[in-house]
């Protein structure tokens, strides 16, 4: 894979390959993890989970892909037409930017550019947009109410997450994601930033509207939150895009604290994506665990805890770089 | 102050013991089945619908066709036709319950003298006409006789002797 790469050294091969990794990749990883969220799911609640199609249940997703694109697309009658139809493609293409900048290896990377993290960051951002779009679109109070809460969450989940990633570039000093790998030579970041590996966690799954933090969604009261009345490959879209956007939070995680690529014996491509899965892992675990948490809460943690330890961990690495 | 990071601390904590109890789920054996192709075996306190005792001694059921518990049922489900095989001796030669209105009181399983009856373990009682709720006990028990590779006990044929004593109280024709 390192050496197909390097052949299409040129930008536009190497853009082309990318894109079509890309596409490829998503797909790949949403199927993947719809089956292995089922699978912890079951296994946490000590029943076998998807068993019938495939070996234990592996290819039951695609059945179901399959039984989503086949279903019929149901505009409502009384939706803002042209928001509605345009909301699941905002969600689902600043995603796939996103994978421009991810290195899976040392040279496994579309386009490394200098402001990689800024730019992640800034596309995720814009999935908040889409979702408020979805909402408002829809013409339906549980949708609404559903965007509502997401834009409300993530205002106040990007700020803690924002400042939390500035300690570890503050250590490294470049915004490159490659460099920030390459820092991590001798140790991960885990072990010098513990406080800031758990409060990007806890940022990251309130970003991807995971539970606890899923009170976007929240199907047990809000029916299905803002895709409440999107169906068949539309609602097809949004799921997408929220299994890939976990896929590019764990990633970062793994850049960011687990040290990227790095690891012995077995290709970096692996490494990565074994990080990137036990992490992904972990999130899940959350959902399994946790109840959801009231809106209140939500906001007064992250208001009140989050952002205060935030600061006090970059302020921290800040004056331990300056002393060093 | 204190008590800020005294809550940030326990919290944390608590999520921590939460998580080690999934966790520790999620390597426990499973304990559901694959329904169509693994069965649970009931547990004996579970009350089906009735069947015949299968007396191992003799082969057959008990049941004498005395009709106690088709008078004692309350929805008076149970019908029993007896006929005598012997003059000592009379058998079913029709027991059938009609299930779908069954209150699952039990009464017929007591007032049996002979104890001939019990619960069954049957819990698949799904049907899609109130037909298919009927119970035909006698050809149950030879299911029953067939399984644990006894002898099939045959119908009764409904045949009524010249000269045999007729039971009381019924009008002759």
């Amino acid at each position: 894979m390192d050496n197909l790469v390097r052949i299409l050294g040129t930008d536009l091969g190497r853009m082309l390959a990318g894109l079509i990794g890309v596409i490829a990749l998503v797909s790949v990883n949403a199927l993947f993890l719809i089956w292995m969220e089922r699978k912890v799911a079951a296994h946490m609640q000590l029943r076998p989970g998807p068993m019938e199609v495939g070996w234990h249940g592996a290819i039951q997703t695609i059945a179901d892909a399959l039984k989503l694109m086949g279903k019929e697309l149901i505009t409502p009658a009384e939706v803002d037409r042209s928001v509605y139809l345009l909301a699941p493609i905002v969600v689902f293409l600043p995603v796939l930017l996103s994978f421009l900048v991810i290195p899976f290896s040392q040279t496994l990377v579309i386009r490394d550019m200098n402001v990689g993290v800024l730019l992640i960051l800034a596309f995720a951002a814009l999935t908040v947009l889409a979702i408020l779009m979805a909402g408002w679109a829809s013409n339906n109070k549980y949708a609404v109410f559903g965007s509502i809460r997401s834009v409300a969450q993530n205002v106040a989940y990007e700020i803690p997450l924002l400042i939390t990633v500035m300690s570890p570039i503050l250590m490294v000093g470049s915004y490159r994601l490659t460099d920030i790998v390459a820092a991590q030579e001798k140790f991960w970041f885990i072990v010098s930033q513990p406080l800031a590996f758990i409060l990007y966690i806890t940022c990251a799954t309130a970003e991807t509207n995971r539970a606890p933090f899923d009170l976007p969604e929240a199907e047990s009261e809000l029916v299905a939150g803002f895709h409440t009345e999107y169906s068949g490959m539309r609602f097809g879209l949004f799921f997408l895009a929220e299994y890939t956007n976990m896929f590019i939070v764990a990633a970062l995680a793994t850049i960011f604290f687990l040290g990227g690529w790095r690891g012995p014996v077995l290709p970096g491509w692996v490494w990565f994506l074994l990080k990137v899965y036990a992490i992904i892992f972990l999130i899940m675990w959350f959902r399994w665990t946790f109840p959801r948490v009231r809106f209140d809460q939500l906001i007064t943690f992250a208001w009140k805890i989050l952002i205060p330890l935030a600061f006090a961990n970059l302020l921290l690495t800040a004056l331990v770089m300056k002393l060093m | 102050m204190v008590t800020y990071f005294k809550e940030i601390l326990t919290g944390f904590y608590s999520l921590l013991a939460g998580m080690a109890v999934t966790i520790k789920y999620f390597v426990k054996p499973i304990v559901t089945v694959q329904y169509p192709r693994q069965k649970l075996s009931m547990s004996p306190a579970y009350r089906g619908h009735t069947e015949f005792v299968l007396d191992l001694e003799t082969g057959t059921h008990r049941c004498i066709a005395c009709e106690m518990c088709a008078r004692i049922c309350p929805s008076q489900l149970i019908t029993v036709e007896g006929v005598k095989i012997d003059p000592k001796k009379k058998v079913p030669r029709k027991y059938v319950i009609e299930y779908q209105y069954c209150s699952l009181c039990g009464l017929c399983v007591e007032s049996c003298p002979t104890k001939a009856l019990k619960f069954s373990e049957e819990y698949r009682l799904a049907g899609f006409s109130r037909e298919d709720c009927v119970v035909d006990l006698l050809a149950r028990l030879q299911a029953q006789q067939q399984r644990a590779g006894l002898a099939v006990t045959p119908r009764p044929e409904a045949r009524r002797e010249e000269g045999e004593a007729k039971p009381e109280g019924e009008v002759k024709g």
